[in-house]
Parts: C-alpha cells; structure tokens; sequence
C-alpha cells in the first residue's frame, strides 16, 4: 500500500472581488470555477493503490528514466470532482437541442454504450487469434450488411477512423483503379459547398482540385460540370443532400456524366442520416461513400470523436478495399483476412491477385463504435430507420417554415429542404451577424446552429434539429431563436456582449493565436 | 419507436404548419424511380432493448475476453487495469454527448481537459507542445512523417526496422499515393538496425522513424541518432506504443527526438478489439504551425477571466481546404479524456510505480520462460514487453495455447508473414494485470505445447 494522500482537497482561495455579484470564492452556487490538475494536484499524490515491484534485475538498457516528469495527481475523491466540475461547463445533447447543421446531434442511446461495454467486445485484444474473436468478428460482419443493403452498394470497407479518414478510402480507391488500368487522370472537381475536408483529402492523396459552380438555388451546376468533365478528371466528390440541406435532384445524372466521362463520383455521406431507408445512393450511380457512424447511427461524439466512417463501394473499386476486412466461409467461419493471408485468400476465393491499395490503420477500425452502430440499427430495423429520415426531415421544415418570415432563408423558394434548414445575416442591423445570434442563443440555453458554414451564403446558420426532438423542444427552440433574430434585426446592444450567463463570457481568440498557450509551463512540486 | 418523439398528431400538424400533404412531398428532389416505397427489402424491422441485448450478449460470449483468461499480448495493444472512476466519468453525459468545443462559452469542460491533457502529453514525452490527440498512434506516425516532409521541404523518410509492421504498412500506403519514399528493413532478432538508420541519413532525408521500445520490446538509446539527424537537418520521429514505459525510461524528447508521437491506448481506453484508441502527437514549440490536428489554447473572456479556446486553426482544413496540412478533422476526444483522467489518477507516483510493477514481473517472466528447454530470450534490454524464439514457428503454438484457455502473445509469423527468420518468434507483454496464477499457466502451458 502507498501512504494515503494528505494533502486534501485544494480549492483556489478566494480574492476580494469587487461588484455585486462577486463572491469569496468565484463561484456561483452550482455554477464552480475549476483550476487545472497542474495547478491543484503534485507529483507525489496518486489516486491509484498498487501492488509493490517485486525485486527483480532491472533490463532498461541503462535508460532508466532519472529526470522528473512533472505530472500532477490526485486522489480519487479530487479527480472525481474535478471532472465532473469540468463536465458541468459543457453544453451536451443530454442537456437540450443541439442544432449543429452537418453534425448531427441526436440521442445517444444508452443502450448502446451497454452493449459496447460487455467485456467479450471490450475487453478484447485486435491480435487474438481468430478462433478467439469469431463474436466480434460477427459485429463486424453484420454492420457491414447492414450498410451495404441499406446503400445499396457492392462491398464496404470498415477500417477508416473517421469521416476524413473514409474519404481518403474512397479518394485512394478511385487513384488505385485509376493506376490499375493505367489512366493519369489527376483533377478532382469538389462544389463550392463541400466541407473542408473534402478538397483536403483530394489535396492529399496527389489531386489537383477544382471547384464546381453552383445554380442559384443551391444545386451543383450539371451544365458546368459536364462542361468541364474530360480525360483529365478522376471524378467528383459530391455531398448528399448537401451542405445547403438539399437533395442534389440531378445526382443520377452527374454519375452517368461523369461514368460517361471516364471517371468516378465520390459522395460525401455525412448527411446520410436525411436519406437512410429512403433512397439507396447505389442506385444513383455512386462509386464510394463514407458513412459517419457518429452521425447516421448515433454513436457519440464525445466532445469530438472518436469517429468512425466505413466507406460503401461500387463493384468497380471493390477489388481495391483496404485490408484488412472480414469474410464469412462456407464452414460458417469469419476469417480477418490481413496481409498474412490475404493474396491466397483473394485467388483461393475471388480467383484473382490481391488489388488492395493497403492498410489505413493498425488493427481493424472502430470496433467500439461498431457494436454501439449496430445496435442503433437493430433497435430501429429497416421500418425504424425510415421514420428516423422522415422525421429528421419533417422537423428540419418545421424549423424552416416557422422561421422563414424572420430570417432570410436563401433557399426557401426552391421547395422543402432535407435534415437542416439553412438561413443568413441578411437583414440584421448595422453591426449585426450571425456570431451574436449564436451567442443569443446561448443565454437562451440552447447550443447555436452550425454559422459560416456553408461558404456559399453570407454569415450561414444551419440548423439540424434531427429526429430525436420533440414538437415541444421545437417550439421552444423556435421561439428562442426568433427572438434572438429580432434583437439583432432591432440591434439590440446588449446582443453584441452575448452570451452573459454562460460560464465564460466571449473569448479572445486573437490573443489565443496570436501567443500560443498550449501547455501549462509551471513547475509542479512534489507538495 | 422508443428513439422518435413525434407522435402521429404531432406530425400531421407539424406538415399542417409546413403546407406538405404529405411526408413524401418533403422527398419530392428525390427521383421517383430512386425512392423506397416500403422500409429496405430484405432486412429486419425493428426490435426490442431486450432483444437486441441478448443479441450482443449472445455474440459477446463468442469471444474470449482477456480478463477471462491468462493474457499476454501487445505488440502495439496492452491490456492495463483501468480505474472504475474513469469509465464513470467519461459516461457523463455533458462530455459524452458533447461536440467539438467550436463555442467556447458553453464547451469551457471539453476545452480545459484538452489543454491539459496537451500538457500531460508533452511533459510524458519530453517535448514543448502536443495536440489534441489523433486517430491512433498508425495514423499519428503518419501524419509526422508528413509533418516532417513539410518542415524540411524533402521527401525521403527512413524506417527502422523495429517500427511496428503495422504501423510502416500505413506508412507504405499513404507514401504511394503521396509519392514519399520510405526506406524499410525486416527486423532481425540479432539486433537493432541502429547503424543502419544512421548510415542512410543523407541530404534528402525528411526524417527517421524509431520506435521506443521497438516492436520486439528492445530498448535503446536514441541520443546518437539524434545527433545523426540534426547533422543532416533530418528530424527525428520517435514512436511509442506503450506510454506506461515512459514512467520507468527517458522520454524520447529528452533524447533529442524532434516529433514524438505514440498510441494511448494503454492509459484509459481498453483493448476495445483496435479501436476506438488515441493517438498522440508532440513536438517542438518551433514546428508548432506545421502540425495536423486540433491545438487547445488559453486565453481570456471578456471579462478577463482565464478561458480555453481550439486555436491556430489556419492550419486546418475547415479554413485551409486543399492548403491544410491534414485532412484530418475530428480528433478522439472520449479517449483522450479517459487518457488524461487515467494519468491523473496516476499522477507522477503512480505512473512510475506502475512502471516499475510492470517491468519487474516482465522481467520475472522473461527469465522463468526462458528457462523452458529451446526457449531463448531475444532482448538484452525491454520494458514490459520481449520477444522469445521457439523450437517451433510461434503461430501455431499461439493457436495451440489458446485451446488450453492460455492468450499467450503474437506470433511474429502473424506480424511478419513469410519472413523465414521471425516465424519462431514470439512477443509476450507482462503488465500488472497478469496474477501468479495467469504466469504459472503459460509457463505449464507453454511447456506442454513445446513438449
């Protein structure tokens, strides 16, 4: 046993602060200031009891480490509240409408952080042999038919980490098809509207990348794309419904223009969630898509991942998948095909030389999020999957008729929009934006809506409210914003200093950038 | 459905307010030859909390958990006892349902562990600055490996050949398609390829990649190859699969390892089958705008009260687009809280006793196991990890281990397929979690198998 911490809990005393509402202490009733580790923990406390080393010969290579590190500790009690103080200055799903346009804030769950918790998945190593493994392997499997039905695609690649991981996949597919038949190809044309991480990964995997024009009711150009298509362009990356928040109509036709042309369609499939068990993107001609797990299927997102973002595929860039992947033998066995075994596994069974393109990651993707996907998928089945689109659609509109009339909303006009409904600036006061509406909303409880994003319209807020809202939240989400709207149509001054009751009023980014603090510098002693 | 709140009512008014006769005239962009009258063919509808339990309960048991049995494995994965207050807390729902903090006023919880876990990072592994964390640590070893392609504007990146084979096919696959050129080597259980690294620096080189302790737990001083680097203006990419070695040997940085990256797993996060993990990334305060991922920084409100903000972003994609220095967007910030909550618990003390625990009992197994008649011991140096060559090729033994109940390693014949000098090799970790009992079994059993 190790001595027991007797240092005690070390709260930040108080300074004499000045105005009505200070306090001895900086806190106010629930609402309790937290300093860091470094800062309230030493090098001497530990929160963890440990068996004592046995004596044996030290084999380190005389690298024995004789410098202090520095880490702070503190026992479990202090840890447990500093934690849990932190979590407290944190807006979550769990708390309210969480309307982050493109990201996806639904329920998580909890039923999915159980499953994902049983030891037989948690608790096992990516390198046990196969025989070991045959019910994790099974997850895998069975999320992979899940997706490849539900998109109506040939194959799927289930090892990418994260939604722009899953497009570095699908962008390496198309290069890796592109060399096996031996075509130079080296644009990629990506619209206006796409995220960033869409020109970034083409940028990337050795691309040149262009942009694509859109019409002006926020469709991707088909007349402008066609116009440059040739024997120089590897594809396009299109995301649908796109980031306006509407479906791309002509999305059958792109493909075939594109296929026509010679090259291949990437979709972006983090919006995927608006379409899931409505329309299959196999059979509008997509060549490979990724799907956020974290945003279609529910899994967390935990204050920014971790993610997962398995990539659907065309039988044309199937062959180029990366390794490893599962397959399912006659005997009933599920084999992890790796390097080890993967080219007499391709000709034993597909009669033909392995086409991987490679290995994207250490071990087989993002087991943890597998297990909570899947059972978001069971949960819901192919019947509860469609009113989750439907209903993620029919609140986006609700949002979007109740708030037309305040706030100018640029696509209106052209019909209904998908999952999120976009709006702008235009209007506001003189000195007005989209930044303190968000930080109205904020006072109002509630998390602000994606802003500036998309590029394509002047100071954009979009707004996904998703399927797991009720009318009730709606309403009151409705309401809030609307009047939020109206103070910065009236110019309202006391908008301009928003948010006034969250934990922090508003930051100095510019400083942040300007001189870099990125790790507390102190020395910690050992108390 | 017990996710969807509507009720039929709410959604008959709901399309009232919407002027929409119906749900599918919100689907009229969708062509109508593409839209689904009916839920998918061919799979199943919707069930209940109850059966999908016994779904996942019924295919967990499949699998042999590590804490069911004796368990050795590693190789980039280690199983270590993680406190119950860690799961607890990153199962609040304010840090579990959160996003990334892009509104610091009402994320200020998600933002201070992150800057303190930046801060843990970089003091672990003896560098100025680390990011948010990263994929995982073959994700993170390649992207500082770009990193370092941008920094010394060159393209040729050397490999030791004791970087886990994993981690150098991730490596590999992104090298094609960015047009890097890596010079790789198999690994030999003679030695270390040392002079082999230091022997191909040249004026071309972008970096060295080592990692410490390498795949086969050898340890060694990276001080000499440091020097190497700096003399040819190379960097020096220093990877760390099992932190827990950093509470009993020098951090890469204190050696002279100019980017420091490594995977997490080890602390907080659980074997999880490969994932989710966390990568981890640290460097020099210099190259600090070269570096992918988020960055954590303070500052202050408006009120003058110390803040956290995510910062430097003009390095990313969502402002650089095509210019960014990685694609990459979100990080794996669950399990870089269940790192920092993990390390916290441990503090300086109990990292470096459970360091200590780690090593000795390897140490004690190492020795006990090479006793047995045709074991031989590979290393002359590791941590809680070392390699052993059989009478035999070590990938059967592991398969014949495991129907003795007994997870006893990797086989390097997994990890180096076709390689004829590594098939009789196999790599053990011993960490705190193996029980007198749990050693005692894979000597027994090991003997039975060599038998």
């Amino acid at each position: 046993m190790t001595a027991p911490n007797t240092a005690g809990w070390r709260p930040e005393m108080g300074e004499a602060h000045s105005g009505d509402d200070a306090t001895y202490t900086g806190n106010r009733a629930l609402m309790l200031e937290e300093r860091l580790i470094f800062e309230i923990g030493d090098t001497a406390t530990t929160g963890v009891d440990l068996d004592p080393a046995p004596a044996a010969p030290s084999r380190l290579g005389g690298l024995a480490r004789s410098t202090p590190i520095g880490l702070p500790g503190l026992s479990e009690p202090e840890t447990v509240r500093h934690y849990t103080r932190l979590s407290r200055q944190n807006y979550a799903i769990d708390l309210g409408l969480f309307p982050l346009g493109s990201c996806t804030m639904k329920h998580n769950p909890r039923l999915n952080e159980a499953v994902a918790r049983m030891k037989g998945f948690k608790d096992v190593h990516p390198l046990q042999p196969k025989e070991t493994v045959q019910g994790a392997l099974a997850v895998i499997n069975e999320l992979a038919h899940w997706l490849i039905k539900l998109t109506g695609m040939h194959a799927v690649a289930m090892t990418p980490k994260a939604g722009a991981h899953g497009e570095l996949c699908g962008i390496l597919c198309i290069k890796a098809a592109l060399e096996a038949r031996g075509d130079p190809r080296d644009v990629i044309l990506v619209p206006e509207s796409a995220h960033g991480t869409n020109p970034a990964t083409a940028a990337f995997a050795g691309f040149r990348v262009e942009n694509i024009p859109a019409t002006p009711d926020g469709r991707v150009d088909l007349a402008a794309l066609t116009a440059r298509l040739g024997p120089d362009v590897a594809g396009v990356m299109i995301t649908n419904p796109n980031t306006c928040g509407l479906f791309e109509p002509q999305m059958k036709e792109i493909s075939e223009a594109v296929h026509a042309a010679g090259g291949f369609v990437y979709c972006d499939g983090a919006n995927f969630n608006a379409i899931v068990g409505k329309v299959r993107p196999g059979d509008l001609g997509v060549d490979a898509m990724h799907i956020n797990l974290h945003k279609t299927f529910s899994t967390p997102h935990g204050g920014g991942g971790p993610g997962s973002g398995p990539v659907v595929l065309s039988e044309a860039l199937s062959p180029f998948a990366p390794l490893p992947y599962t397959a399912r033998t006659a005997d009933g066995v599920i084999h992890l095909i790796e390097e080890a075994d993967a080219e007499e596994f391709e000709r034993e069974h597909f009669g033909k030389p392995l086409n991987s393109f490679g290995r994207m990651t250490a071990f087989h993707g993002q087991m943890g999020m597998f297990t909570r996907a899947l059972a978001y998928i069971l949960s819901h089945g192919a019947d509860g999957l469609k009113q989750v689109a439907e209903d993620a659609v029919l609140n986006a509109n609700y949002v979007l008729r109740s708030l037309e009339g305040v706030l100018d909303a640029p696509f209106a006009h052209s019909g209904p929009c998908m999952h999120e409904a976009l709006f702008t600036d235009h209007g506001f006061a003189e000195g007005f934006s989209t930044l303190d509406v968000a930080k109205g909303l904020i006072d109002e409880g509630f998390h602000p809506m994606t802003v500036y994003f998309p590029l394509v319209v002047h100071g954009a807020m979009l707004v996904e409210p998703t399927e797991t809202e009720s009318k009730a939240a709606l309403d009151q989400f409705i309401g809030a914003l609307r009047s939020v709207a109206l103070r910065a149509k009236q110019g309202d001054p006391a908008l301009k200093s928003a948010p006034h009751f969250a934990p922090r009023r508003r930051l100095d980014e510019t400083q942040a950038a300007r001189k870099p603090v990125l790790a507390w510098k102190g020395d910690l002693t050992g108390a | 459905m017990r996710y969807l709140p509507l009720t039929p009512d709410d959604r008959a008014e709901m399309l009232g307010v919407i002027g929409a006769g119906s749900i599918d005239d919100l689907f009229v962009d969708v062509p109508e030859a593409a839209r689904l009258s009916g839920p998918v063919p061919g799979l199943p509808l919707r069930q209940t909390e109850m059966a999908v339990e016994r779904h996942f309960a019924n295919l967990a048991r499949k699998n042999k958990a590590a804490s069911d049995h004796p368990f050795f494995l590693g190789a980039g994965a280690y199983k270590h006892h993680v406190p119950a207050s860690v799961d607890h807390l990153i199962q609040r729902g304010e840090f579990l349902t959160a996003y990334t903090p892009y509104q610091p006023e009402i994320a200020q919880g998600t933002l201070q562990v992150l800057f303190e876990f930046q801060s843990q990072v970089a003091r672990l592994f003896g560098c100025d600055v680390a990011n948010a964390s990263m994929y995982d640590g073959s994700t993170a070893c390649w992207e500082a490996i770009g990193m370092a392609g941008r920094v010394t504007r060159r393209s040729k990146a050397v490999l030791s050949s004791g970087l886990h084979p994993h981690y150098v096919s991730v490596a590999k696959t992104m090298a094609r398609f960015t047009g890097d050129t890596l010079d790789t080597a198999m690994p030999s259980l003679d030695g270390t390829d040392m002079d082999r690294l230091i022997g191909a620096i040249d004026g071309e080189t972008s970096c060295v990649v080592v990692q410490y302790p390498d795949v086969l737990g050898r340890i060694e001083d990276l001080s000499p190859l440091a020097a190497a680097c700096q003399a040819a203006g190379a960097l020096l990419i220093a990877v760390v699969t099992e932190p827990v070695a950093l509470g009993a040997i020098k951090a890469p940085g204190e050696m002279g390892a100019d980017i420091v990256v490594g995977e997490g797993q080890s602390l907080g996060v659980g074997l999880q089958f490969g994932g989710p993990y966390v990568g981890l990334f640290a460097t020099r305060d210099k190259y600090v705008r070269q570096m992918p991922g988020r960055l954590c920084g303070e500052t202050v409100d408006a009120s003058g009260k110390r803040g956290y903000v995510l910062t430097l972003s003009t390095r990313e994609q969502h402002i650089r687009r095509e210019k960014a220095t990685s694609n990459i967007c979100t990080n794996s910030g669950l399990c870089a809280l269940a790192f920092s909550i993990h390390m916290t618990l441990l503090g300086e003390r109990g990292l470096r006793d459970l360091a200590a625990l780690n090593h000795a009992r390897a140490v004690q197994v190492a020795e006990r196991l090479a006793a047995i008649p045709g074991v031989s011991l590979v290393n002359d140096s590791f941590f809680n990890e070392f390699t052993l060559t059989l009478p035999k090729p070590a990938r059967g033994v592991v398969h014949e281990l495991a129907a003795k109940g007994v997870l006893g390693g990797v086989s390097l014949g997994r990890l180096y397929p076709g390689e004829a000098s590594l098939q009789h090799g196999l790599v053990i970790a011993v960490t705190e979690v193996a029980s007198d009992g749990d050693i005692d079994a894979l000597e027994q059993a090991l003997k039975e198998v060599l038998a």
